[in-house]
C-alpha cells in the first residue's frame, strides 16, 4: 500500500514552496507577517494567519522533507530533520538536545506525547511571573482547538513492552502510571516517530496546519535562515535571511530580505533568542535568552529476561508523574518518568563505555528496556536554567551550567529508575554513566549510585525539550514578552514558540505550544484584519 | 605556526591544554586555505579515525580478514559522513582536536599515543581513550565523548551491524 504525499501533491496543484537553496540570485519578499520557524508554533500561527485573510511568508532554516522522504533510518534521518545531526550540544557539551530542523520542526520528529500545561505549572506563573489571564479554564478553549485540530486523544492500542515494563513497575511498587494522549490519526504503531512520520498518521505541522496555510496561499520559503530583524525606532521593518546550501550546514551565496507588516518569532527557545540576540534588539533588564530549560533527562537501561523490542511500536503511551507530584513545586527538583524508543543510534552512542564492554550491552539490546527522567527545571531559584548566547558565527549555542539542585534530582532519578525496573523484572539495570557497570540487585544499585560522581560527561543528561529565553511575565522587569507573546520593546514582533515559557513546563511541551500559540495569533490575526480570527478547528 | 615546543609546552601545562593549543591552531588557521569539509575526512583525521574504529568497537567488529578492514574502512567513512553533518562550529571544534592529534608531541603527551596511530596497537588505543573518558579535565571527557558519538553513530546507523544485535531493521511498508 503506497502513502500518499499530501505536501508534494500540494505542490504539484500549486502550492508555493521555494527552496532557497536553488535561488540564482538575491530576493525580496513581501507580506503582511512573516513567520520565522515551522514548528509546533510557527504553523499554528500559519493557518490561523492566512486563513484571516492575511498574506503569510513561512521561513524555515532546515530542508522540506515529506512522507516520502521517511524511509525510517536514523543514518538519514538525523542529519536531515534534527539540529546538528542530533548531536546538539550545551556550550560545555554535558548535555546533548534532540531538536528538530525541517519543514514541521521538532513536531516532525517528534514522539506524539501530547499533555496539557500542569495546572501547578501554571499557578507557579501567576505567582512568580504575574501571569493571571493563563489559567486552566482561560487556556482550556485552545487546548480543545488543538485536540481536535491534530487529532489528539488517548491511545486506543496496547502500548508496547518497553511502556508495558514502565505500568508493571508502577503497579508493583504503587506508584502512578497513565496513558499518554497523542497527535496522530490512522497510527500504524510502527514506531518510527522519531525519523518522520512514514504513514502521515502523526499530526505534526508538516501534515496539518502547512498544509493548511499553503493551500490558502500562504508562502513556505525552505533552507533559508533568518539572520537579522531590521530594527527602525523600536519596529522591525525587514527580515534578513541568508540562503542554505542545500546540505544545509553552510550559508550559499544569496539573501532574501522580506518586508512585513509583522513578524511572528517560532525559531525554537535556541533560535528565537538567537534570532533577537543578533538583531540587538532593546533589552534594558538584560533578560533575553535568560532562562532557558531543558527539562534535563537522565536515563536508566535494563535488561530483562525477556525480549522488549523497544524500536517497535508506539515510543511513549505511559507516563508517571508520581514523582513531580511528590515534591512541592518550588521544592527540590521533581521528574516526570517516561520511556524512550529504542533504536540502534540512539542508544548505541547513548549507553555508556566501548569496546568488548559496549558491544556485550549492544548484543543484549533486544532485551534491553529504558526509561527516563524529565526533570523539571527552572522552579526554584538554585534552577535558574541557561542562557542563549551568540558564537563568533553568529549561531546561538545554550551555555547551561548544570547546577548542584538539578544534580541532586539526577542521583534522586536514578534510584527511582533503578528500583522501577528491578521491579519490572530486570535482571541487571545501567545506569547511563562512565562509572557504571550495572548492578544485579536494588542494594547493588543503591551502594552503586552512591558512589557515581556527579559530572560533566560522566553522567549521562540528555534534552528533547527546550524551553524559555523570551520569558513571559506581567511586566518588564521579569519577562521580555507579554502573555500576549508581544515582545516589549518592539511593537510588531510577536514571539510564538516555546521560548515564552518563564520555566519548564514539566511535561512534553508541544501541546502547551499549540494552544498558546492558537490563543496568541488568534488575537495577533484579530489586531491585523479588525475581524473575528478564524477559528483552528 | 604553531611550534613544537609550542605543544610541548601546552601538554605539560596539562589542564588548558587543549584550549590553548586549539587556540595557537586557530590562529594559524587564519592563514592556511580552509580544507574542504565534505564528506568530513581530511589528512588530519582520517589516522586517528582508522584507528580508534578498532577500539571503539571491539568485539563488535569481525574478527580479521577482508571482512574486518572493510568493516573498518566503511566505519571510517560513517564517521566523515556524520563530521560533515554536524554544525560548522562543531566541525571546527573537531578539525581543531584532530589537528592536535595529528602533531606528533599533543598525541604523546596528550593521548599518551607514542607511536604513530597508524602503528599504535588496540590496546594502546584503547588505553588513550579510557584515559579520556575517565580524565579529571572536562574537555577531554567531552573530547572522548564525542569520538564515542561519531564511531558508535557510524557503526549502528549501518545496516550491516544489526543482526549481531537482534534488530531487524525498519518494517517493511508494502
Amino acid at each position: 500500500m503506497s502513502i500518499r504525499d499530501i505536501f508534494l501533491e500540494g505542490i504539484n496543484a500549486g502550492w508555493q514552496s521555494i527552496d532557497a537553496s536553488k535561488l540564482e540570485a538575491h530576493r525580496d519578499l513581501e507580506a503582511d507577517v512573516a513567520i520565522v520557524g515551522s514548528g509546533a508554533g510557527g504553523g499554528i500561527a500559519a493557518e490561523i494567519l492566512t486563513k484571516a485573510g492575511l498574506k503569510v511568508v513561512l521561513i524555515e532554516e532546515g530542508p522540506l522533507k515529506t512522507s516520502s522522504d521517511f524511509k525510517m533510518l536514523e543514518a538519514d534521518a538525523y542529519p536531515q530533520l534534527y539540529q546538528e545531526s542530533a548531536a546538539r550540544k550545551t556550550k560545555d557539551k554535558a548535555i546533548n538536545i534532540l531538536q528538530g530542523r525541517s519543514v514541521g520542526g521538532s513536531t516532525t520528529v517528534n514522539w506524539t506525547s501530547c499533555f496539557r500545561t500542569p495546572p501547578t505549572t501554571l499557578a507557579h506563573w501567576q505567582r512568580e511571573f504575574g501571569l493571571a489571564d493563563l489559567t486552566e479554564a482561560g487556556l482550556s478553549p485552545w487546548f480543545d482547538a488543538a485536540d481536535r485540530r491534530l487529532g489528539i486523544r488517548y491511545w486506543d492500542q496496547s502500548p508496547n513492552i518497553n511502556n508495558t515494563m514502565l505500568r508493571k513497575a508502577g503497579w508493583e511498587l504503587g506508584i502512578s502510571v497513565a496513558p499518554i494522549r497523542r497527535n496522530v490519526k490512522g497510527c500504524w504503531n510502527l514506531g518510527y516517530c522519531g525519523t518522520g512520520c512514514p504513514t502521515n498518521a502523526k499530526q505534526s505541522m508538516l501534515v496539518t496546519t502547512i498544509p493548511a496555510a499553503l493551500a490558502a496561499g500562504a508562502i513556505l520559503v525552505h533552507h533559508l535562515r533568518a539572520d537579522k530583524l531590521v530594527l527602525e525606532k523600536g519596529r522591525a521593518v525587514a527580515l534578513d535571511c541568508v540562503a542554505m546550501t542545500p546540505a544545509g550546514i553552510h550559508p550559499a551565496a544569496f539573501r532574501v530580505k522580506v518586508r512585513a507588516k509583522h513578524f511572528v518569532l517560532a525559531g525554537g527557545a535556541i533560535g528565537t533568542p538567537g534570532l533577537l540576540l543578533r538583531s540587538g534588539a532593546p533589552d534594558p533588564n538584560k533578560l533575553l535568552g535568560k532562562r532557558t530549560f531543558l527539562h534535563p533527562t537522565t536515563v536508566a537501561a535494563a535488561v530483562m529476561p525477556h525480549a522488549i523490542n523497544g524500536y517497535a511500536g508506539a515510543p511513549q503511551t505511559i507516563y508517571s508523574d508520581q514523582f513531580l507530584d511528590n515534591v512541592p513545586v518550588g521544592g527540590p527538583i521533581g521528574f516526570k518518568l517516561e520511556v524512550p524508543p529504542m533504536h540502534p543510534v540512539l542508544f548505541g552512542t547513548t549507553l555508556q563505555g566501548f569496546g568488548e564492554t559496549h558491544t556485550k550491552l549492544m548484543q543484549e539490546f533486544a532485551n534491553t528496556h529504558a526509561l527516563l527522567a524529565l526533570l523539571r527545571d527552572g522552579f526554584h531559584p538554585d534552577s535558574p536554567g541557561g542562557s542563549v548566547q551568540l558564537r563568533d558565527d553568529g549561531t546561538p549555542v545554550l551555555d547551561y551550567p548544570i547546577t548542584d539542585f538539578v544534580w541532586e534530582g539526577v542521583k534522586r532519578s536514578w534510584l527511582v529508575m533503578a528500583e522501577m525496573q528491578f521491579a519490572a523484572g530486570a535482571k541487571r539495570v545501567y545506569i547511563v554513566h562512565e562509572q557504571c557497570n550495572g548492578y544485579a540487585t536494588m542494594d547493588e544499585a543503591r551502594a552503586g549510585i552512591e558512589t557515581l560522581p556527579l559530572k560533566n560527561q560522566l553522567a549521562r543528561v540528555v534534552s528533547a525539550h527546550v524551553m524559555g529565553g523570551c520569558g513571559m511575565a506581567a511586566d518588564e522587569k521579569r519577562g521580555v514578552t507579554d502573555t500576549w507573546g508581544r515582545y516589549r520593546q518592539l511593537d510588531n514582533v510577536t514571539v510564538c514558540d516555546g521560548s515564552l515559557f518563564p520555566t519548564s513546563i514539566g511535561a512534553n511541551p508541544q501541546l502547551s505550544i499549540y494552544g498558546l500559540a492558537a490563543r496568541n495569533a488568534s488575537r495577533l490575526a484579530e489586531e491585523l484584519t479588525k475581524q473575528p480570527a478564524p477559528a483552528l478547528a | 605556526m604553531v611550534t613544537r615546543r609550542q605543544f610541548i609546552k601546552a601538554g605539560l601545562i596539562g589542564g588548558a591544554a587543549l584550549t590553548a593549543a586549539s587556540l595557537f591552531y586557530s590562529r594559524g588557521l587564519k592563514e592556511a586555505p580552509v580544507a574542504a569539509v565534505s564528506p568530513g575526512l581530511t589528512l588530519e583525521n582520517r589516522p586517528v579515525i582508522a584507528a580508534i574504529v578498532p577500539a571503539i568497537l571491539a568485539g563488535a567488529l569481525p574478527e580479521s580478514g577482508e571482512a574486518r578492514s572493510q568493516a573498518i574502512q566503511q566505519t571510517v567513512e560513517g564517521v566523515g559522513i556524520a563530521i560533515a553533518g554536524l554544525s560548522a562550529a562543531s566541525q571546527k571544534e573537531l578539525e581543531e582536536l584532530f589537528t592536535l592529534l595529528g602533531i606528533a608531541p599533543a598525541r604523546m603527551l596528550l593521548a599518551g599515543v607514542w607511536p604513530r596511530w597508524e602503528d599504535a596497537s588496540p590496546a594502546q588505543i584503547a588505553e588513550f581513550l579510557q584515559g579520556w573518558r575517565k580524565s579529571r579535565l572536562e574537555l577531554l571527557r567531552s573530547a572522548y565523548a564525542a569520538l564515542h558519538d561519531l564511531v558508535l553513530g557510524a557503526w549502528y546507523g549501518n545496516p550491516d551491524t544489526w543482526a549481531a544485535i537482534d534488530y531487524p531493521g525498519p518494517p517493511e511498508m508494502l
